[in-house]
């Protein structure tokens, strides 16, 4: 026989955003993507980071994204999470215009019944529009991904 | 100072399962201690310094629970050094030990950890936690859906199909029924794998590892060691890792350093430890591969990096029986991480695998021949790599 003794384990956090991604943040309410640019390296980074992780010199300039980009990686999410959005769900990393590097948000506005339909229009190398939610919190999902074709 | 030669003295494997009912985590350890101990004939005596390999602790909910293990597994009044490089924890804690016999800091070291993957029925939710908290984690990421990405990326680039990759699942679970320890194992098809559950499009259940929980050890020493305690020890002759940013964005995007498609930091270690151990065809002088595979995108996309074929390749000759246990390069004979992965010592369980085969102790799984064998650990979303080869005779 199995005996087991049961414990459920309850954590709460509070995290400090800093003041990198507190402007970010920020702007996300004002319905702009704000990255930060290394005038050294010439990368600019989303997410905005304080140093540029290739000349690690100070990141010393903000710039907006541009509102389109083009998906790097794509997958659609079918086993969900506690706490998440309900699956399926689709999911992108996204190489906005003007940016060097790649961010992670939702693709909305697909229609997900039918898997290998939908990752066609999500493919790496499509183009996706940036919209923003109506209610603003300054967190991540302020804003998500649509499929311009 | 001519650094020192390190060998593998003895080693230990628990037969892998999900629930290990019958021992604590503390006790899994032990017995993969003692057992190395007594499969290279020493004592704790023998044993200078312990390199202990503990991945998360979330999975079984004790935190840090090296702590509680340093007892059990005889470390008690002797240094000890925990390694966690997530995956890769097994594969980096036995270059540890290589570089404290190889700097001859310490005569012999005993590398050593155990997993209880399944205490908590929330391990995607844990592993959500390895995100970072403010860009990424409302997202739903974790190690599955990670590699969704990464499958999606790898197929479309080199034009392969969901079947290519079913096929290393198929062999995979073909290849485990010769191996005791293996936790998922018989003969399934490919249209099982095509027919098992969509996890994260395209990857399903069949492409990915169980949770397994278990246990491992292996003790390497010096040559002065190898000499008392070996009849027929494996010279560890090379061991590299490299490990790349944490952000996948950036390494999804032309201004890339190492490509996150790639596995990046593959290529870059694969190359340093073959250079350390004399290899300079790989295809031609190793004969077995121990790789982690965690998902089947990882076997084609480490065989190429790994410079045994081109990329995009890998998939192409595995039709061709390439990668066989009678084929050019025997791959996973012990069935690989897709039969058994115990996250915190898999990168060990394949470092022993292969060990085992240049020791002619592999068993059922033993190839013939085997001068040079090779085996890597991966680990945090494709951050960290390991690689490691063991020899028949010094480099």
């Amino acid at each position: 026989m199995s005996q087991t003794v049961d414990y459920e384990v309850t954590l709460r956090y509070s995290y400090a955003l800093g003041e990198v991604a507190g402007r970010f943040m920020q702007g996300l309410r004002e319905g702009r993507i704000l990255a930060t640019r290394c005038s050294k390296s010439g990368l600019t980074y989303l997410p905005p980071r304080a140093y540029c992780e290739r000349s690690f010199e100070r990141c010393d300039g903000w710039v907006e994204a541009g509102s389109e980009g083009v998906i790097e990686a794509s997958t659609i999410v079918v086993r969900g999470f506690e706490g998440k959005r309900k699956p399926p769900v689709a999911i992108a990393f996204v190489r906005l215009d003007g940016i060097d590097s790649a961010i992670a948000n939702y693709v909305d506005g697909l229609d997900l019944s039918d898997y290998e339909a939908a990752m066609k229009r999500l493919a790496p190398g499509k183009r996706v529009r940036v919209v923003f939610a109506a209610e603003r919190e300054g967190r991540i999902t302020d804003f998500s991904f649509v499929c311009l074709e | 100072m001519k650094p020192e030669t390190v060998a593998v003295l003895g080693s230990y494997q628990s037969n892998f399962k999900t629930h290990v009912d019958e021992k604590t985590y503390v006790e899994q350890a032990q017995i993969a201690a003692a057992g190395a101990l007594r499969d290279a004939g020493m004592t704790p005596e023998d044993i200078d310094a312990l390199v202990f390999a503990q991945a998360p602790t979330h999975f079984m909910g004790v935190a840090d629970a090296d702590r509680w293990a340093l007892d059990h597994v005889f470390g008690a009044g002797k240094p000890v050094f925990r390694i966690h490089t997530g995956g890769a924890t097994g594969g980096s804690a036995v270059q540890a030990a290589y570089s404290l016999v190889r700097s001859k800091l310490f005569r012999s070291v005993m590398v050593v950890g155990a997993e209880r993957m399944a205490e908590t029925p929330d391990a995607q939710e844990v592993l959500n936690l390895i995100f970072d908290a403010f860009y990424e984690r409302d997202m739903p990421l974790s190690t599955n859906t990670t590699v969704g990405l990464w499958t999606t990326c790898y197929l479309q680039r080199f034009g392969l199909t969901q079947e290519d990759l079913a096929r290393i699942a198929v062999r995979a679970r073909r290849n485990a029924m010769s191996n005791p320890h293996a936790h998922l194992k018989g003969e399934i098809t490919v249209a099982d794998v095509m027919a098992s559950k969509v996890i994260a499009y395209p990857l399903k259940l069949f492409d990915i590892c169980p949770r397994s929980s278990g246990s491992a050890a292996m003790i390497v020493g010096s040559m002065a060691m190898a000499k008392r305690f070996a009849t027929r020890p494996a010279f560890i002759n090379g061991s590299a890792s490299v490990t790349d940013t944490y952000w996948i964005g950036d390494r999804l995007t032309p201004s890339a350093k190492l490509r996150f498609v790639d596995l990046g930091p593959a290529a870059p270690a694969a190359r340093a430890c073959y250079a350390r151990a004399g290899i300079s065809d790989p295809a031609k002088q190793i004969q077995v591969a121990e790789i982690y595979d965690a998902y089947t995108v990882m076997y084609p996309v480490q065989l190429e990096q790994m410079g045994f074929c081109a990329e995009g390749e890998a998939l192409r000759l595995d039709k061709d029986g390439f990668w066989d246990m009678d084929g050019a390069v025997a791959v996973n004979p012990s069935g690989g991480t897709l039969c058994t992965n115990p996250i915190a010592v898999t990168g060990l369980v394949r470092a022993i695998d292969a060990a085992n085969q240049v020791m002619g102790k592999a068993a059922a799984m033993q190839v013939s021949r085997v001068r040079n064998a090779v085996s890597t650990a991966v680990g945090g979303i494709a951050q960290f790599f390991n690689c490691t080869v063991f020899g028949a005779e010094p480099a």
